[in-house]
């Protein structure tokens, strides 16, 4: 049996070398990234816009075609052409002849096992909410996410009393979940049996983001009539 | 046994069908779990989240075995894992163009690819030392082996756990599912029944040769 | 801008969704090293200050990526903090408690393919955590890991001594008894009200 052959003594490795490798990926990669993200970024937006408008359409019952206000330095609403960049949004529906059939709201809020992010379509003649439609959730599945689901937890938002108080700055009532089957008041909504904390989460987020929005489209409400140029 | 693996060099195939019984990722070196267990709970998620890794796997493979030679050692970790972040992020971005409700339930998971231990494994154990081609089928055969675990553990968790299949109604109206099995529990629990049941055929060669004496 | 309570956010991540046994993060060193009480903790605390490091350092980043527009570069860049950040805990542990350095040993340089770490800074993100609540977030995370890992590695010490069939030892077991604690945690839900 040979001997073992000692190993040629390695040379040392250069910083040169190894900036040239960690550059030289670096640059590739990022290239691979850039390139992923431009071609892919049009279709993502697409696929958002339509999945958008078609959760306004679904809970604003009527309406055939919506418009995206933003709320502008505190005190008015202005249609939003581009994307919203940051500012805060809501969505007008109208119907086929031009007129407010109501404002489609987005509210977010902790459920059980990670966020809850809804719409609730808001008519203002009425002052009722007039649908509802869970946009994303993580919840229990077979469980808490029931709420994206069942037609009588849903049906609860089809005419939700979210009066204003006389103050005009909080709801008179705050949307609640009760026990299922122990739904006596307008503004009550009945939750799933073995999905209490998903259903009060579902209530809690929509008085949260209707107490700082109704005010708001309260306060601006030409600027939603006539289609939305005032 | 060594003298056995040293005699016949491993052909490309047997590279790629390593990964799905022999080596198998989630079965035999139970690594790279984290992902199995959370995106499991039906089976086009696990489907969906095994064909991400592989398509990982593969690609990263390839272009970690093609740049080998560049790579001094001390750099190599940092080099890996920045290609490798860069597939997923691609992938990432692929999935989210095909299909947002397929992304909303993977949810951050995709991006966690990054941190699977069976990438960088593969990588530091197979991709550094072999040719693109074998490296990639390599990293195919391991992402095959993954992708059929998170199947099995996928399609049980679904069937029982919600009596779907694919969004499928497979049982009617009055089937009660076994919800604990598409909760986190569930997945513990069903990944150690595959466990069991893979150790079982593995070890019944060896149970078989035992003498009777052994009792 | 989330406006979570910090104690709902401390003791949801600590208890009702548990980074291990509900989220299924940080599997590797749970199955692998959970066999004595002592690492275990050890490993839990070392993992909570990276936890924590990288959770400060992933908000930073995820700031300045918004600022020069260049959110596509996230993960690359919370992958190279959090490894840079499980470097420096290294070299900072060795240079303040060289026995506490030979105690993990082999443990910190694996805390960068913890899942956990990475996992934290993409919630977090997602869920738009103000400062505050990614610290409080983090501590939770660690808190929790640590309680599962030692929690396992009691359960494990004890089982070493018990006839078990041979196909059930080893990860099997660890993975039933993981399945078992997971649904003890579940009666914590509804904790935060």
């Amino acid at each position: 049996m040979t001997a073992p052959v000692a190993p040629p003594p390695a040379s040392p490795t250069s910083a040169w070398s190894m900036y040239r490798a960690l550059v030289g990926t670096g640059a590739v990669c990022g290239l691979l990234i850039v390139t992923a993200y431009q071609i892919t970024l049009p279709r993502i937006e697409r696929n958002k816009a339509e999945a958008l408008e078609r959760a306004i359409l679904q809970v604003l019952p009527g309406a055939a075609t919506s418009r995206t206000f933003a709320w502008v330095d505190g005190q008015r609403f202005e249609p939003l052409a581009g994307p919203a960049r940051g500012l805060p949004v809501v969505h007008a529906g109208f119907d086929a002849a031009g007129a407010l059939v109501g404002v489609a709201i987005e509210g977010v809020g902790m459920g059980y096992q990670d966020s809850i992010r809804l719409l609730f379509g808001y008519a203002p003649a009425t002052e009722k909410v007039i649908g509802l439609q869970v946009l994303e959730s993580k919840e229990t599945p077979g469980l808490g996410d029931k709420i994206l689901v069942d037609p009588n937890f849903l049906a609860n938002f089809a005419q939700l009393d979210v009066a204003m108080a006389p103050s005009g700055d909080a709801l008179a009532n705050p949307v609640r979940a009760v026990k299922h089957g122990e739904k006596r008041e307008e503004w009550e909504v009945d939750g799933i049996t073995g999905a209490t904390i998903s259903s009060r989460a579902g209530a809690d987020i929509v008085t949260k983001s209707a107490t700082v929005w109704l005010p708001r489209i309260r306060a601006d409400l030409a600027a939603f009539s006539a289609g939305g140029d005032r | 046994m060594n003298e056995a693996a040293e005699r016949d060099a491993p052909s490309p195939t047997d590279e790629f069908v390593k990964g799905l019984w022999r080596e198998n990722p989630v079965f035999v070196t139970v690594l790279g779990m984290c992902p199995t267990l959370a995106v499991s709970n039906t089976a086009r998620n696990a489907l969906a989240m095994g064909l991400a890794t592989t398509f990982v796997l593969a690609l990263s493979g390839a272009a970690i075995s093609a740049v080998r030679r560049f790579v001094p050692p001390q750099v190599r970790i940092a080099t890996y894992i920045v290609i490798i972040a860069s597939f997923v992020t691609a992938v990432e971005y692929a999935i989210q163009a095909l299909s947002l409700d397929l992304h909303k339930a993977l949810g951050a998971f995709i991006a966690l690819i990054v941190v699977n231990c069976q990438i960088l494994g593969r990588a530091e154990a197979f991709a550094s030392k072999n040719g693109v081609v074998v490296s990639m089928l390599d990293g195919l055969g391991t992402g095959a082996g993954f992708t059929l675990a998170l199947a099995c553990l996928g399609t049980v968790r679904e069937i029982l756990g919600s009596g779907t299949l694919f969004g499928v109604e497979l049982f009617g109206a009055g089937f009660q599912p076994w919800v604990l099995l598409v909760l986190p529990s569930g997945g513990f629990f069903t990944l150690a029944a595959w466990l069991i049941l893979f150790n079982y055929f593995k070890t019944r060669p060896a149970r078989r040769a035992e003498p009777e004496a052994a009792r | 801008m989330n406006d979570e309570a910090l104690s709902t956010i401390f003791i949801n991540a600590c208890l009702i969704n548990n980074f291990v046994l509900a989220y299924f993060l940080g599997i590797c060193p749970f199955l692998g090293i959970s066999n004595r009480i002592e690492t275990a903790a050890r490993m839990g605390a070392a993992t909570s200050f990276v936890l924590v490091v990288s959770s400060l350092c992933a908000y930073g980043v995820h700031h300045l990526l918004e600022a020069i527009g260049a959110p596509f570069l996230q993960l690359t860049a919370y992958i190279a903090v959090i490894a840079s950040t499980v470097q420096l805990v290294e070299m900072f542990i060795k240079k303040v408690s060289p026995a506490l350095f030979r105690a993990l040993g082999i443990f910190l340089p694996l805390i960068t393919t913890n899942c956990a770490v990475l996992a934290l800074a993409l919630f977090q993100t997602n869920r738009g955590y103000g400062l505050v609540q990614c610290l409080v977030f983090a501590l939770g995370a660690g808190a929790g890991f640590t309680l599962a890992l030692v929690l396992m590695a009691g359960l494990r010490e004890r089982l070493e001594l018990a006839e078990l069939p041979g196909i059930l030892r080893g990860t099997a077991l660890a993975l039933v008894i993981a399945g078992l604690l997971s649904i003890t945690f579940m009666g914590f839900a509804g904790l935060s009200g």
